[in-house]
């Protein structure tokens, strides 16, 4: 046997894996603020951008727009409680919310893949018109390319938006507002999307189908601002969960925001689900809901404001903005021991056992 | 949910934390097995709940921690072969061999799949009987019965275009190297409890005895970690050295035996490399007899090079509880998730993946453990 006491233990040094996209590029966590930070800043890097909200927010003849866009490529197709054409516009109007913008134009690039059944692509297309409708939105362009067998995954939809910031939106609402001694609320139970998508491509059934929160969250920004609301900072809560947002938040603003998981609200199914997959609810994407940063004075005022609207029914509060540890989330379990909540390295991976 | 909300009781919690702390004399070491055990204590906080005289070290218990450099660069090797479609378990792509991972491999075009069971990987052979399916069976004896399980159907259902790289490797014997190496530390042992639901507890009564060390077959819950450290102390504290049973719920003293059977069936016991431990001699599984035909071993030979080796990472260590992660120079420096130097870094079973995503800035803050408070009252 191997004399224990000579361990000279030795790990091999990996080539780092810098020199090609890998898809954890894309996973909202470290590697794609790394290819932000490398790639895209440099080449593009101008004080709106820099900003790095959800939505750039411009001053036109003296009126504010905010402008976003984003690209849906999730599979499959048509998914429990929606399509990828609802969230191509739920998504962007929720980008266009989250700027405090009133969401009014959009437009939709579609790439499709040659063989695509003509009546998957109707489906998705009445969604997207069902959607546009509840969201008040209209498609005012868009294109269409097509490509070879085998080079897409049946439909690709990018849309862009165009929203309007009213007059009674005081201030900037966006990461740089974020005070110490803010309350934290989130607009509903999470990981309901992410978890609905998982549950398909893995064939897992439950009792009751486990729904896609997808959603347009704008009802419940207007009636926070409606009711004079002091909104810091708004932000869905899509690829990476919530707690990739709080960390890009913490991390931007050098504070501490301090969670309590007991006060988190995740369904059952959802968490039943999440041990079978090993997912962390708190990672995981929601298409229909938001963080808000208010101050505490206000905190209960939001609360009652959000809950009066379909789609943030169920909201609360979550946590609170502390100084200290700067740039670090940290949650106190259920238990009553503390952790911290770190950003996704890559993909959540789905564990041995 | 049934089973889950009542194990993670904040009031329930309390009250063991306190029994924990009335028992307490002197100071004791304990090792978790189970990768997954790691990981509930280091995301649910647990430790803070502990007194300080406690110190709890992360056992060898994570698959992908101990599965040998070798076989990674061989499963890398496997799956860059055109007829091969590779599937794993999802936390094996990132593990780096000598040169690239899993993941690389996938990235620059090997045909790599992730799945939840070994009979998704056989599915997989069914519906492409063009190609090669290989499923990377790693794991402890918890994951042994249904990768017995793939092997028996493959060779029933006569699916001769699946075969499995096996790595599979066995609780008992890596106890036994840890307590008989001179400078083990551990002085109780909180057994990997869906191990012993799949093989029962017997063979632990012999190391508990040989050794004197106290050994509590125990679940992956707060609250089962709690008690199953509150009976390993009281053990300690009493001078007993016995096999308690925390995880009754789940698990039985003969455990299993029709996935014994299984396992015995389609699995010979063999001698294996433990990557930070070394070879452990009856510590693994290998196909035997008429399965070796559903070898990927056998199937596709390899001449790798010896695998390049390199100092920093005192992995070997950190599975033996001589050191924690956050005292390896390396950790959270050089050696990163995105940029793993070792095993452990990768998997989320890994104890330093566990400390770095939930501890890392309490633990570089220089102290091990937050003093708890035993009002009984919560902290907040």
């Amino acid at each position: 046997m191997t004399v224990m006491t000579e361990f000279n233990l030795s790990c091999p040094v990996p080539r780092v894996a810098d020199d090609r996209i890998v898809l954890a590029h894309g996973g909202g966590g470290r590697l794609t603020h790394q290819l932000i930070e490398k790639i895209f800043m440099p080449a593009f890097g101008n004080p709106m951008l820099e900003q790095r909200h959800d939505g750039a927010v411009l001053t036109l003849n003296g009126s504010r727009l905010a402008f976003t866009t984003d690209s849906f490529v999730v599979r499959p197709l048509i998914f429990p409680g929606g399509t990828i054409g609802d969230l191509a516009i739920y998504g962007t109007v929720n980008d266009l919310a989250m700027c405090g913008a009133r969401p009014l134009y959009l437009s939709a690039g579609f790439i499709l893949e040659e063989g695509l059944a003509m009546d998957t692509l109707r489906t998705v297309v009445v969604s997207m018109q069902e959607a546009a409708k509840k969201a008040g939105v209209q498609l005012v362009t868009g294109d269409t390319k097509v490509v070879d067998k085998g080079k897409g995954d049946g439909i690709f939809v990018n849309t862009s938006g165009i929203g309007l910031i009213e007059a009674n939106v005081k201030g900037t609402i966006g990461p740089a507002s974020v005070q110490v001694g803010d309350t934290v609320l989130v607009s509903g139970d999470l990981g309901r999307h992410g978890v609905a998508i998982l549950s398909v491509r893995e064939g897992l059934e439950f009792e009751s189908p486990i729904l896609s929160d997808t959603a347009s969250v704008w009802p419940a920004v207007e009636a926070l601002l409606n009711s004079g609301i002091e909104i810091h900072c708004l932000r869905d809560l899509t690829r990476g969960g919530l707690a990739t947002t709080l960390n890009e938040i913490a991390s931007d603003r050098n504070i501490c925001v301090r969670l309590e998981e007991s006060l988190i609200p995740v369904q059952e199914t959802v968490q039943s689900a999440c041990e079978i997959l090993g997912l962390d609810p708190l990672y995981v994407a929601n298409e229909g809901r938001f963080a808000v940063f208010v101050p505490a004075a206000q905190a209960d005022a939001a609360l009652e404001a959000m809950k009066k609207v379909e789609v943030s029914q169920g909201s609360v509060r979550i946590g609170k903005v502390e100084e200290s540890p700067g740039r670090t989330v940290v949650l106190q379990s259920r238990i009553g021991g503390n952790r911290v909540v770190d950003m996704l390295s890559g993909e959540q991976l789905p564990r041995i056992c | 949910m049934k089973f889950l909300s009542e194990y993670r009781d904040q009031k329930a919690a309390e009250q063991l934390s306190q029994q924990i702390w009335k028992k307490v004399t002197r100071p004791w070491t304990i090792m978790e097995i189970c990768g997954g055990q790691t990981h509930t204590i280091v995301k649910s906080g647990l430790e803070d709940l502990l007194p300080r005289q406690i110190t709890l070290v992360h056992g060898p218990g994570c698959p992908v921690c101990v599965t040998p450099i070798e076989l990674i660069d061989k499963a890398v090797a496997i799956a860059h072969r055109p007829e091969v479609i590779f599937c794993s378990f999802g936390d094996m792509l990132r593990v780096p061999g000598s040169s690239k991972s899993l993941f690389d491999a996938k990235a620059e075009g090997a045909d790599v799949r992730i799945v939840y069971s070994p009979l998704d990987a056989l599915k997989v052979a069914r519906t492409n009987p063009e190609r090669q399916v290989v499923f990377f069976a790693v794991g402890f004896e918890t994951t042994a019965p249904a990768n017995a399980m793939a092997a028996w159907q493959a060779d029933h259902d006569h699916i001769d275009n699946f075969s499995l790289l096996v790595s599979h490797v066995l609780v008992p014997p890596a106890m036994e190297a840890l307590l008989s190496s001179s400078n083990c530390v551990v002085q109780g042992f909180l057994a990997a409890g869906h191990v012993c639901t799949v093989m029962g507890y017997e063979e632990y009564f012999p190391i508990a005895e040989r050794y004197k060390v106290p050994i509590v077959v125990t679940g992956f819950e707060p609250l089962d970690i709690l008690d199953g450290i509150f009976m390993a102390v009281s053990q300690l504290e009493e001078g007993r050295h016995e096999v308690e049973n925390q995880y009754a719920r789940a698990t039985r003293r003969e455990g299993n035996r029709p996935a014994q059977e299984r396992i015995i069936e389609v699995f010979e016991v063999v001698n294996r490399q433990w990557r930070g431990l070394g070879e452990i001699p009856a510590s693994g599984f290998q196909l035997r007899g008429r399965f070796q035909k559903h070898d990927a071993n056998r199937r596709f030979p390899f001449s790798g090079e010896v695998a390049h080796e390199s100092p920093e990472c005192i992995s070997g260590l950190i599975l033996q509880g001589l050191k924690k992660p956050h005292q390896c120079p390396a950790f959270a420096v050089k050696c990163t998730p995105e940029n793993p130097l070792g095993a452990p870094m990768v998997s989320s079973e890994g104890a330093c993946a566990a400390y770095y995503h939930y501890g890392r800035r309490q633990h570089n803050d220089s102290h091990d453990r937050i003093q708890p408070q035993l009002s009984g009252t919560p902290s907040r």
